[in-house]
């Protein structure tokens, strides 16, 4: 029987985000008036790391927008998905991103930040690969994750070092010292590894493209990962570091070049998809890039409508997104060319999605339209580069109101052509989402009163580190530049929606011309790195245990003769050579000569077993040496271990054909490094003691072993008891090795036993 | 499997011996030479030598259990052992001590956490060295 909106998980999931949202709202009133909201525990304190939320103007509009939409969407999701038989881990990967997203937005300890930070990268990758039976799913899945999570450790990088710049971990504090930051010595490799996170996160140019095949995602999983919520985590990122980082022309120019080009570029290709999920995509796109030029355009004004415009792209591209849902789900396409006069089909979805459509054409009295004036009015106020920002936004939006044209009105306007005449309404629970999104931006734009009150003013004084910004939003005041721009807009927004196909056709031309193309080219690196590390794997791990062996001794007398000709050790141990030699009594020759034999026997036998054993010779005089030492539990465990070893070795070795000689070309070679590395060590050991031995530890453990440990044996109770952390970790280590050995003679087992049977 | 019968002779002997003697030093480490880490490997020969003996399969059902259980049993014993201190309020693996049948005079029976991480350091030991043996004796 299926699920009924989706069983427990269903409701489980809206109720959430829900209850979330209802708790975000009594922050308004003391955001509203200025204040911060602090809470906090400490969660690493020994690394300085606290789990501690900051509640301001913009985190809580963040807040708000991720807890609302998200219940909206998960309400959704239930028809949408209700029925899919991995509806429980959808929901499951849909909270974990949607607690990701919080903690990042609220997190006021930028390690904290990071950690949520990946979390949404993680179960970003997890929700765009949920249709995991689908190659393009998966491909785009790890493209997005690599993308990001690369962009994420930038981030760390760059946090570590803002962090140590600051003396503090804690953004509320960093916040406030910024023209210390600004004037820092690390100032621009902070700034470059903040923005790698913040660019490839919100997919700016040259790191855009992962986004539009990130729509291989479930459409719900579009609709609030990736147009309203995660990708707007690089816009959170740079908004919220702009009191510390900003202001400064490095910040400037990198912001409204990568902003500026990213949205003309994203808004080209928007207008030339078919599928109206890509234009969408697209356009989604262009948002990011306009909210980062106008945030690096950095003035009160250009923030201002920075903010304004990340509400009001919310609200109308999530409608939008979830329209196309539930044209996808009636229909089953998306393809701009097969739909038609859908609106009498579907007048409810059609209303939500006009609604949306026109916030986003900008077209008053929407909330877009708003947005979209104080865009304009914000670029021809900035000083530098004004004709820029303001010329890529005036394109940009006549681009937007073709896209708004292609995404509801061509769709859904006409005559309904036979092969969808049966489609009908889509269920309440898919189309109340957009219906409230899309109200909500008609609401807002006649009654500017409420955002401005609850939402704009404060962000923008969080973003702007100041109060003083009066954030005043209007519907209509006068006829002036912006206005006169608006009307242009619009005339050749209109012009072009209709020359659209025309437009279309040479967007393709130009397109299929450019030899740069960034998704290829991101399979070719990925080919590339596959072939770098098939190539030094080749190398490094050839399969034949005798060269593993070279190269680790190789590496190990490199390393160790590098450190004794910079440490200039040589000179005083071989001087004390001879000195040491002098000490030796006949005991010790006697297991000297006994070592070395055994050596000699292991390298010239030509038999594996004599080698084994002569090998155990040798373990057994180091045995001896421990006994002379008095450590006689090192020397049962040496002799034991070495009885073992031989064993195993042996039972290894039983059924392999006698010692062919074969290498005794490279004998010479293996003696000379043999004889480099043992000489290598014993320079280390006689350096060693040389020096005076740091007594420290082994007198506490013999003072204190008795009273504190009630033991007698201290090499025991060091073991057992002050170091048991270090054992439990070391046989740990053991069993794994066993196990993974075990597998591994199970694996040829039973993979002969499968020739076997195929035989 | 060795054709011997010196050997075979001798394992009866030996092996009852060796895991005597095994549990022997497991119990003495805190004073004297020994431990769990040297009593698991005297143990392990025990095994190995039986095996060597009379085989791999006898060798198992002498063992009862699958070795790479005792090995993740005495994991968890270790790790149980450690996490018994949390319990009260002190650091992950301080060492817990009782002396059973403490009087004025006499401190009675010490028995530790300690012995009990000991005792899972010789499981671990021993079950691991014969999940490696006992495999390689029936691969070859």
């Amino acid at each position: 029987m299926p699920r009924v909106y989706g069983g427990p998980a269903g409701w489980i999931s809206v109720l959430v985000p829900a209850a979330i949202f209802v708790w975000f709202l009594q922050f308004l009133a003391p955001v509203a008036a200025g204040e911060q909201v602090l809470i906090g525990t400490d969660w690493v304190p020994s690394m300085d790391i606290r789990l501690s939320f900051l509640i301001d103007g913009l985190s809580l509009t963040f807040g708000l927008l991720i807890s609302g939409i998200g219940a909206l969407v998960t309400l959704y999701s239930t028809k949408y998905l209700g029925n899919h038989p991995e509806y429980p881990r959808f929901v499951l990967f849909l909270l974990l991103f949607m607690v990701g997203m919080l903690g990042l937005v609220l997190s006021d300890n930028l390690i904290a930040l990071f950690v949520f930070w990946e979390v949404t990268t993680i179960s970003s990758y997890l929700l765009i690969g949920f249709d995991s039976d689908s190659a393009k799913s998966r491909r785009s899945a790890l493209q997005a994750l690599l993308l990001t999570g690369t962009g994420g450790l930038a981030l760390l990088a760059g946090m570590i070092l803002l962090g140590n710049a600051a003396g503090s971990f804690e953004l509320s504090e960093i916040l406030t010292m910024g023209d210390e930051i600004r004037a820092h010595e690390h100032y621009i490799p902070i700034l470059i590894l903040f923005l790698a996170g913040a660019f490839t996160k919100s997919a700016q140019f040259p790191f855009h493209f992962w986004l539009p095949n990130a729509m291989a995602a479930p459409t719900p999983v579009s609709a609030y990962l990736h147009s309203a919520t995660m990708v707007k985590a690089g816009v959170y990122l740079m908004a919220r570091m702009n009191p510390t980082l900003g202001g400064t022309e490095p910040w400037f120019w990198a912001l409204v070049i990568a902003g500026g080009f990213t949205t003309v570029f994203a808004s080209l290709l928007a207008v030339r998809q078919t599928d109206i999920k890509q234009v969408l995509a697209y356009t989604t796109l262009m948002a990011l890039g306009a909210l980062t030029l106008f945030i690096g355009a950095g003035t009160s004004s250009a923030i201002k409508a920075a903010m304004i415009f990340l509400v009001v792209h919310s609200l109308y591209k999530a409608a939008l997104f979830l329209m196309i849902g539930i044209v996808d789900h009636e229909t089953g396409t998306r393809e701009v060319d097969r739909l038609r006069g859908l609106a009498r089909k579907m007048p409810i979805t059609f209303v939500a999605g006009s609604l949306a459509a026109i916030s986003m054409a900008g077209i008053p009295p929407f909330f877009g339209f708003i947005g979209k004036e104080f865009l304009y009015k914000a670029g021809l106020e900035l000083e530098v580069a004004s004709l820029w920002v303001t010329g890529t936004i005036f394109a940009a939006s006549v681009l937007m109101f073709m896209a708004a044209g292609i995404s509801v009105a061509r769709p859904f306007l006409g005559r309904t052509p036979e092969a969808l005449s049966s489609t009908h309404e889509g269920p309440a629970a898919m189309w109340i989402g957009p219906l409230i999104l899309g109200g909500l931006s008609l609401w807002f734009g006649l009654f500017p009163d409420l955002p401005e009150l609850w939402l704009v003013a404060p962000a923008t004084w969080a973003v702007y580190g100041s109060t003083a910004v009066a954030v005043d939003l209007y519907l209509f005041r006068e006829v002036n530049a912006a206005f006169i721009l608006s009307m242009v807009t619009f005339a050749t927004g209109f012009v072009l929606y209709l020359a659209r196909d025309r437009i279309r056709a040479l967007l393709a031309r130009i397109i299929a011309a450019n030899p740069i193309k960034f998704d290829p080219g991101w399979d070719r690196v990925l080919d590339g790195l596959k072939a770098l590390a098939e190539w030094q794997t080749g190398i490094l791990q050839s399969g034949v245990l005798q060269r593993y062996m070279v190269i680790t001794f190789v590496t190990l007398a490199i390393g160790m003769g590098m450190t004794i000709w910079a440490k200039d050790a040589l000179g005083p141990v071989v001087l004390n050579l001879a000195a040491t030699f002098d000490d030796l009594v006949f005991m010790h020759w006697a297991v000297l000569l006994f070592i070395t034999s055994g050596a000699l026997l292991t390298a010239y036998t030509s038999s594996r077993m004599t080698a084994v054993a002569a090998l155990g010779v040798v373990g057994i005089g180091v045995a001896l040496i421990f006994i002379m030492f008095s450590a006689p539990d090192v020397a049962i465990t040496q002799l034991l271990v070495e009885t073992l070893t031989v064993v195993l070795v042996a039972v290894a070795m039983l059924k392999l054909p006698h010692l062919e000689l074969r290498n005794e070309k490279r004998r010479p070679g293996h003696a000379a490094l043999s004889l480099v590395v043992g000489a290598l060590v014993t320079i280390v050991i006689v350096a060693v003691v040389q020096g005076d031995l740091d007594r420290r530890l082994t007198d506490y453990f013999e003072i204190a072993s008795w009273p504190e440990a009630f033991g007698r044996n201290i090499v025991n109770v060091i073991l057992v008891d002050f170091r048991a952390l270090d054992t439990f970790g070391e046989i740990a280590v053991v069993v794994i090795a066993a196990l993974s050995a075990y597998a591994l003679l199970r694996g040829t087992q039973y993979r002969r036993v499968k020739r076997g049977e195929d035989d | 499997m060795v054709n011997s019968i010196i050997l075979n002779a001798a394992t009866r002997l030996l092996v009852a011996l060796l895991l005597l003697f095994s549990v022997y030093m497991l119990l003495r480490g805190h004073n004297l030479p020994g431990g769990g880490f040297i009593g698991g490997l005297i143990g392990a020969t025990g095994f190995v030598l039986y095996a060597m003996a009379h085989g791999a399969e006898p060798a198992r059902a002498a063992l009862r259990f699958e070795p790479q259980n005792i090995a993740m049993t005495g994991l968890g014993i270790a790790l149980a052992a450690g996490v018994y201190a949390v319990f009260f309020g002190e650091a992950f693996f301080t060492g817990q001590w009782w002396f059973i049948g403490a009087t004025e005079d006499d401190k009675g029976l010490p028995i530790s956490s300690v012995l009990v991480f000991d005792i899972g350091v010789y499981l671990v030991v021993l079950g691991s060295i014969l999940t490696l043996v006992l495999a390689l004796e029936e691969e070859v």
